[in-house]
């Protein structure tokens, strides 16, 4: 099939498989769990048989392991059921949703900051290569991107947090203070800082590279230069033409990001408590609580396939060299 | 940059290799209750935590921990990537299709979360996380030692050698590999950082090895023992090791891949 359709639904069926590749290692890897997983549950090695079934049945855990998968992939396509919680033992999906809301809040506001600050700075960086403002730039970027997101927001808690006492702790909102309306959204965003500074760290030293080679591609091309003989002043030649091509593959990355960028929201959640599915996850590690642990991954390995492939559709149909290239 | 790179390197594998000499006691014995969280002095140079251990030998022993799981990942994850990266770009077609299929589903799958729950699956200990970060990264080398064989293989040594009928092995292993050995030394530079942060973050999440101490576990237990802003000198330590060392090798990876880049050397006038 030729045009955007076929390339639409070649990429939409990649990510299908993709998707169930992922459910399928999913269901593998924790039955590698070594030793009855409802046994552990139970701790004593005297709970009775009959609850220990029960229990088997409830986490469906019976029948070959064959059964088992069809049983699950049943549940997860039909019912969009993740499975019950060990020790919370209401749906996965439940508490996903829950916590669900909390993490887009931290992750869209850190990416938004990122992406203007990040691209604003890469931008003036390759315009200027070679200079001493590029050579700063890119060595504070290139260590503030090396440097993981958790140790960004230990830092971020000891300055900002214990030593001057500017931030909260932890947690989204001050507890039992019973703010509402203007009162609570300033709490949250009070709250919101320091996990939201940690992941910023990390994207923007990512969108400073970035855009800064994506810049230095640009710069010494044909249409700079005419634009320069125009007379257009150099910030406008900076904005309007250099950096509106260079942007695209900038772009592109956001998608392919994503997938690293959740490890940063696991590790900026957990540092500072905030509820969301981070900090969920680490609270399912530190509980051993293995359906949370499964449903999580297929939400962040999900989550992740979907971004890109929103971005992979994007990105064809604003530049149709790509769906016309084809596959190769 | 790079020389910046080598030294915080060489004080850390100092650290690393003389440990036991380095005025240090048992890092994981719990000492008297009276010596809990105490401040540096000239007893506890980093002073204690909260089972009254001695900081700075945890400091000390997680250097050895940190670059042991640097080098050992990378060296797995070099060596599996490499392969699968030889034999994909060597042999083409078929095989080179699945091959780069699973490693494009592998690259796609977000590292730390699934770090986790093989962790949490197969167990706390530091050789699983060698395991774990080489399941993870080893797509990563792989793409690119694959792209530079594709063009290796065309080129008239390996076609020479053919001809006077050498064998496949003998082209992938004795022609096309020592090629690509400066390529493999720059992913490992590259792993080296990724093994450590791995380590230092599945530590920190409580999945770390709790036969050893390492410096992602000083940091964790600093959380949970619910005292961290009673002592603030404990954290310290391990955040500012993480950081030099990653750095440190971030430095070096930038550096080599500089120097592998074409045109260096005549820029250089080497």
């Amino acid at each position: 099939m030729r045009g955007y359709a076929g390339f639409a639904i070649r990429k939409v069926a990649g990510a299908a498989v993709t998707i169930f590749a992922i459910v399928c290692v999913n269901f593998v890897i924790f039955r590698l769990v070594p030793g009855d997983p409802v046994r552990m549950l139970f701790g004593d090695p005297r709970a009775g048989a009959e609850l220990i079934q029960e229990m088997r049945e409830r986490f469906g855990l019976t029948g070959s392991l064959w059964q088992q998968f069809l049983a699950y992939l049943n549940r997860l396509f039909l019912h969009g059921d993740l499975g019950i919680s060990f020790v919370q033992r209401k749906p996965v999906m439940e508490t996903v949703v829950d916590r669900l809301p909390q993490t887009l809040l931290l992750v869209v506001t850190a990416l938004a900051i990122a992406v203007v600050v990040g691209t604003f700075l890469g931008a003036i960086a390759g315009w200027r290569t070679g200079t001493r403002f590029d050579a700063i730039i890119v060595s504070i970027s290139l260590g503030i991107y090396s440097i993981p997101t958790f140790i960004w927001g230990i830092i971020l808690l000891i300055v900002f947090a214990v030593a001057l006492g500017l931030f909260p702790l932890g947690g989204m909102a001050t507890l039992g203070a019973g703010y509402s309306g203007w009162a609570y959204l300033r709490d949250v965003a009070w709250h919101l800082v320091l996990p939201g500074g940690a992941i910023v760290m990390w994207y923007m030293g990512e969108y400073v590279l970035l855009t800064r080679s994506a810049m230095q591609d640009v710069v010494d091309q044909d249409y700079i230069t005419a634009a320069r003989a125009k007379g257009i002043k150099e910030s406008t030649v900076l904005r309007r033409h250099a950096l509106r091509n260079a942007i695209l593959p900038v772009v592109t990355i956001t998608g392919v990001n994503l997938a690293f960028a959740v490890s940063g929201v696991i590790e900026a959640e957990t540092v500072f408590n905030w509820p969301g599915i981070g900090r969920l996850m680490y609270d399912s590690v530190m509980r051993r609580d293995y359906p949370v642990l499964q449903g999580l991954f297929l939400v962040f390995a999900v989550s992740v396939v979907l971004a890109n492939l929103v971005v992979d559709l994007i990105y064809g149909y604003i530049d149709p060299r790509i769906k016309v290239g084809g596959p190769k | 940059m790079g020389a910046v790179g080598v030294i915080i390197f060489a004080v850390f594998a100092v650290l690393a290799i003389f440990a036991p000499y380095l005025r240090t006691v048992d890092p994981m014995r719990p000492g008297l209750a009276v010596n809990r969280l105490l401040p540096p002095s000239s007893q506890f140079w980093f002073g204690t935590d909260h089972l009254a251990r001695d900081i700075w030998s945890q400091t000390v022993y997680g250097s050895k921990i940190a670059l042991l799981v640097g080098f050992l990942a990378a060296f797995t994850t070099v060596g599996v990537g490499t392969f699968v990266g030889l034999v994909a770009g060597f042999f083409g077609g078929r095989l080179d299709e699945v091959l780069m299929r699973i490693v494009d589903f592998f690259m796609m799958l977000p590292s730390l979360p699934l770090m986790i729950i093989l962790a949490a699956v197969l167990g706390p200990s530091i050789w699983n996380v060698i395991l774990v970060v080489s399941i993870i990264y080893w797509p990563f080398t792989a793409r690119v030692i694959r792209s530079q064989v594709l063009s290796l293989k065309e080129r008239a040594f390996v076609e020479a050698s053919r001809s006077i009928g050498a064998g496949d092995r003998l082209l992938i292993f004795g022609e096309i590999m020592p090629n690509v050995v400066p390529l493999m030394f720059a992913q490992a530079v590259l792993m080296v950082t990724e093994g450590i942060y791995a380590e230092a973050v599945l530590a920190f999440l409580g999945l770390g090895d709790p036969a050893t101490i390492s410096w992602g576990m000083i940091l964790h237990f600093a959380f949970e023992s619910g005292a961290l802003s009673r002592n603030l000198y404990w954290i310290v330590p391990p955040v500012v090791c993480i950081c030099l060392v990653i750095i440190a090798f971030t430095f070096l990876g930038t550096a080599v891949s500089d120097i592998l880049k074409p045109g260096y050397r005549e820029a250089r006038g080497l």
